[in-house]
């Protein structure tokens, strides 16, 4: 199936259905997809699942969907921030559930979705709470802890720039989560501040190939970094 | 007066080290030509330290090698941020990958050294960096896991002892653990310790003696 380019972010959002799992690439604000969050919130689906490396910072992006009171479980990494005052208050009136994940195992989990991976033995975590119940197997002298790959029902993630047929590249940092996110969801949306005619990238510097990008949508990058970050 | 134990220097003649001295005395043991990840925090003081020449480059986990100083004025670009979330800048050379890649670096054992803050730190090298266990504290633990599972040597920076007192070097942590016999050093005010199967010896002490802290620490200071 080939990429569509939507004429707007509601257009590129529609279809997501309450319950679903949903991706949403970002590293703080570098990388937030936030105009596809803000069509998502227009949207109107519940009872979201959200895995991010984060839990939203100040009231934009994935902060403005939890307030919008559209999440039921968030799955990250690093949720408590300088800047978390959204989520923080939702977690402590028991509004939202929270799985806490290694960020290197969050980014492999989602890793082994997209690429066919049934499960996979990971050293990280080993003799700490966040391996309780887990199975746990000792390769080559190493205890080990069995996870399970992440898969969404729909990727929202930003990127530089796209061509026609929907490769993607990315800017520095604000790469982060987006290629990982784009291989591991039925739905992939990106938002990309360009698309230009295919052959417009070069191909040797194509980062997620259009194979993965189901749909696009042209959006101005948002100047915002994390308040109080350290 | 600085004296010599069989494996123990004693800075007697000064008093603890402050904040930057010992970022700067973990940059003195950080070998040229290093791949290193610096914690958020006060490990990332360590950075002002390394001398230009040394080649050592420093790991982002957000994405990136090559990693230059905090961005001030212009250079400030939203999209170019360390792992605390601060905007830096890169440095010629300067390498960007996603972040399946960037942990997987980590973990394949290609990152030489990770610098780390603590909360304790137990004689045989576990680590506990994340979590007070404070049933209201919301649980965050970021890249902590991994750095502390997949860098070669896990350095830790952190003060010798807590405000009221009580060791942060200790005999077995109280708090949640980030990774099991992971440290290989901890560096302190007060001192430089290696930790280990075998138990804790002291390196180095900066305005205390072994003898000392063999009073004010519960942990079997080797002799």
């Amino acid at each position: 199936m080939g990429v569509t380019i939507a004429a707007t972010a509601d257009e590129a959002v529609a279809g997501v259905e309450d319950g679903a799992t949903v991706l949403v690439g970002g590293f703080g604000l570098a990388g937030m997809p936030f105009d596809l969050i803000d069509a998502l919130i227009r949207q109107g689906a519940g009872g979201l699942t959200v895995v991010s490396n984060n839990a939203g910072n100040g009231d934009v992006g994935l902060a403005a969907l939890l307030k919008a009171g559209r999440v039921r479980k968030v799955v990250c990494s690093f949720p408590r921030q300088s800047d978390s005052y959204v989520f923080d208050e939702l977690y402590r009136a028991g509004r939202v559930e929270l799985e806490v994940v290694p960020q290197g195992t969050l980014a492999e989990r989602m890793r082994a979705a997209g690429a066919g991976i049934g499960a996979f033995y990971c050293p990280v975590g080993v003799g700490t709470p966040l391996a309780e119940g887990k199975e746990i197997r000792e390769i080559d002298g190493r205890a080990h802890v069995l996870e399970y790959p992440i898969k969404g029902d729909v990727a929202l993630i930003s990127a530089h720039r796209a061509d026609t047929m929907g490769n993607l590249v990315y800017r520095k940092t604000a790469r982060n989560f987006g290629p990982v996110m784009a291989t591991a969801a039925t739905t992939v949306v990106a938002q990309v501040t360009d698309v230009v005619p295919a052959g417009e990238i070069d191909p040797e510097n194509v980062i997620t190939p259009g194979i993965y990008v189901d749909r696009l949508v042209r959006a101005e990058a948002r100047r915002l970094t994390v308040q109080g970050a350290r | 007066m600085t004296a010599t134990t069989t494996q123990s220097v004693e800075h007697t003649d000064r008093g603890p080290l402050s904040t930057d001295e010992l970022a700067a005395r973990i940059a003195r043991d950080i070998p040229p030509g290093s791949y290193v990840n610096l914690g958020i925090g006060q490990p990332t003081g360590v950075a002002e330290h390394l001398s230009a020449d040394a080649g050592i480059v420093l790991h982002t986990e957000n994405g990136m090698l090559g990693m230059g100083p905090a961005a001030t004025g212009d250079e400030v670009d939203p999209d170019l941020t360390n792992a605390g979330k601060v905007p830096v800048t890169e440095l010629p050379g300067a390498a960007y990958f996603h972040h399946a890649d960037s942990f997987a670096m980590m973990r394949g054992g290609h990152l030489d050294v990770c610098v780390l803050g603590a909360f304790q730190v137990s004689q045989a090298g576990d680590l506990a960096n994340w979590h007070t266990g404070d049933p209201d504290a919301i649980p965050a633990v970021g890249g902590a896991m991994d750095l502390a599972v997949g860098a070669r040597q896990v350095l830790v920076m952190m003060k010798l002892f807590t405000r009221d007192g009580a060791p942060k070097l200790v005999p077995a942590c109280t708090y949640p653990l980030t990774g099991t016999a992971c440290v290989g050093r901890v560096y302190t005010d007060h001192g430089v310790f290696a930790t280990g199967p075998d138990g804790v010896r002291v390196l180095e002490t900066y305005g205390t003696t072994v003898a000392e802290l063999r009073e004010r620490l519960s942990v079997d200071l080797l002799p």
